[in-house]
């Protein structure tokens, strides 16, 4: 736990210092949240149906490009090396790097949130628990494949441009079923009411960390 | 080899037969049914295609050798021709019968969805550059894949869960000499994959041999 941590704490500082990553994915969110006013000119009562896939979409994008660098960083100072020479078990630098993922994630998910209710002027408070909820399963789900596929793809030829080619496709049930709970738990109802989407989307989560974790120490040895 | 031929041969022209003379014609559908046969056919291969693809790429990771990474490949680059044939036939039925070329039927979109993941696991390995690492990311990726497939489908089911309209052959009520034709159909298929895979295989292995008389000689 403490070795996950030491990780974790690596990363926060080195982004600390530069504060690049969260500047990028947070400008990033910004405009794609700019550019969905424009393509929509929206009206209040095409929000309703809009407002889960504005969501997701922004996360996932902006998300994907945090990802993209969090192995490119290691890569470009060869730190992969340092990281692959201490004496800690492999799976456990996988869930150092996915928690330290998951906490830049969630940050610009939380600022875009914020601005989205600026913005649009649209209410979320009233849900505003399940709906973190539902972020965090679902952020889980695309966050733990994304920290995988993130070290694959550095090390090909077409880096972090190979990233979301080969992590959409994989992540559809997660944003299909974060889809459909937002818009069930924005109308006021409960995570179990929209369905099988709820279990669709712990399930993927359990199988994939599981996975990630088993198969990652494959992926560190060509890098 | 020359046997698997012949009989791949006699197969072929047997599944022809059944399904264009042998096979009573459709009431309802007609003529354009019998396309159902090869459809079959070529998910049926598509399907064995892909579980090859994930066996291999366990055994792979497991064991590093060669053999597994070859049958990984040739088996997925099978799988996507297969599965690109399956929608071109599926197509070509469904316009005459559903009236349309394409719907978002929970099969369809995650047949759709299968072949794009195979396709991306063929950009990969000519994106990763050198051998090893070829055979490791593509083994990662067709790992994941496979246990994705499962939730897709799932995932697939629920967002066209309103609809209650079951497309596609009802199983159940099929003449005996529709499924005879299928099964001959389903067997000319699986001798046809295996040539093709044992090709495919070979051709790897010359490749092989080519660049290690190439390191030998220097060039």
């Amino acid at each position: 736990m403490r070795k996950i941590f030491t990780i974790l704490w690596k990363d926060i500082v080195t982004e600390l210092r530069t504060k690049e990553l969260l500047s990028a994915m947070f400008t990033f969110s910004l405009i794609i949240l700019l550019i969905f006013n424009f393509a929509f000119s929206f009206s209040s009562e095409y929000l309703k149906f809009a407002t889960p896939a504005i969501l997701w979409v922004t996360f996932t994008f902006a998300g994907i490009l945090g990802l993209g660098r969090s192995f490119a960083i290691e890569k470009e100072g060869n730190s992969i090396l340092g990281l692959l020479l201490t004496p800690v078990d492999r799976s456990l630098l996988y869930f150092g790097k996915l928690i330290s993922n998951l906490v830049f994630v969630f940050i610009v998910e939380l600022i875009t949130l914020a601005l989205f209710v600026l913005f649009f002027n649209y209410s979320i408070f009233h849900a505003i628990l399940p709906l973190s909820f539902v972020i965090i399963l679902g952020t889980l789900g695309f966050v733990s494949v994304g920290t995988l596929f993130s070290a694959i793809a550095i090390n090909t030829k077409l880096r972090e441009v190979l990233l979301p080619i080969l992590l959409f496709p994989i992540i559809i049930p997660v944003i299909v079923s974060s889809v459909k709970l937002t818009a069930s738990v924005l109308e006021g109802n409960s995570v179990f009411s929209a369905g099988s989407a709820i279990h669709i989307l712990v399930s993927f989560d359990i199988i994939f960390i599981a996975a990630c974790a088993i198969i990652f120490e494959y992926v560190l040895e060509e890098s | 080899m020359r046997i698997l031929l012949g009989l791949t041969f006699f197969s072929m022209i047997a599944s022809i037969y059944s399904v264009f003379i042998y096979a009573p014609t459709e009431q309802i559908m007609g003529h354009v049914q019998r396309i159902f046969y090869f459809h079959m056919g070529t998910v049926w291969v598509a399907t064995i295609a892909f579980i090859m693809v994930f066996i291999s790429s366990i055994q792979y990771l497991r064991k590093e050798s060669r053999r597994w990474d070859k049958l990984a490949y040739s088996s997925a680059e099978l799988g996507v021709l297969f599965i690109t044939l399956t929608i071109i036939t599926g197509s070509i039925w469904a316009k005459p019968v559903w009236g349309t070329w394409w719907t978002w039927d929970p099969q369809l979109t995650t047949t759709f969805i299968l072949w794009i993941l195979y396709i991306v696991y063929m950009i990969l390995r000519s994106a990763a550059g050198d051998d090893a690492k070829k055979a490791k990311f593509a083994a990662v990726f067709g790992i994941i894949a496979f246990l994705d497939l499962p939730l897709v489908y799932i995932s697939a089911r629920m967002m066209r869960g309103i609809s209650p309209v079951v497309f596609g052959p009802g199983g159940g009520g099929i003449a005996p000499e529709m499924m005879i034709a299928l099964l001959v159909t389903l067997l000319a298929f699986t001798l046809l994959f295996i040539v093709l895979l044992k090709q495919r295989i070979d051709i790897e292995d010359l490749k092989d041999r080519i660049s290690s008389i190439r390191l030998e000689e220097g060039i």
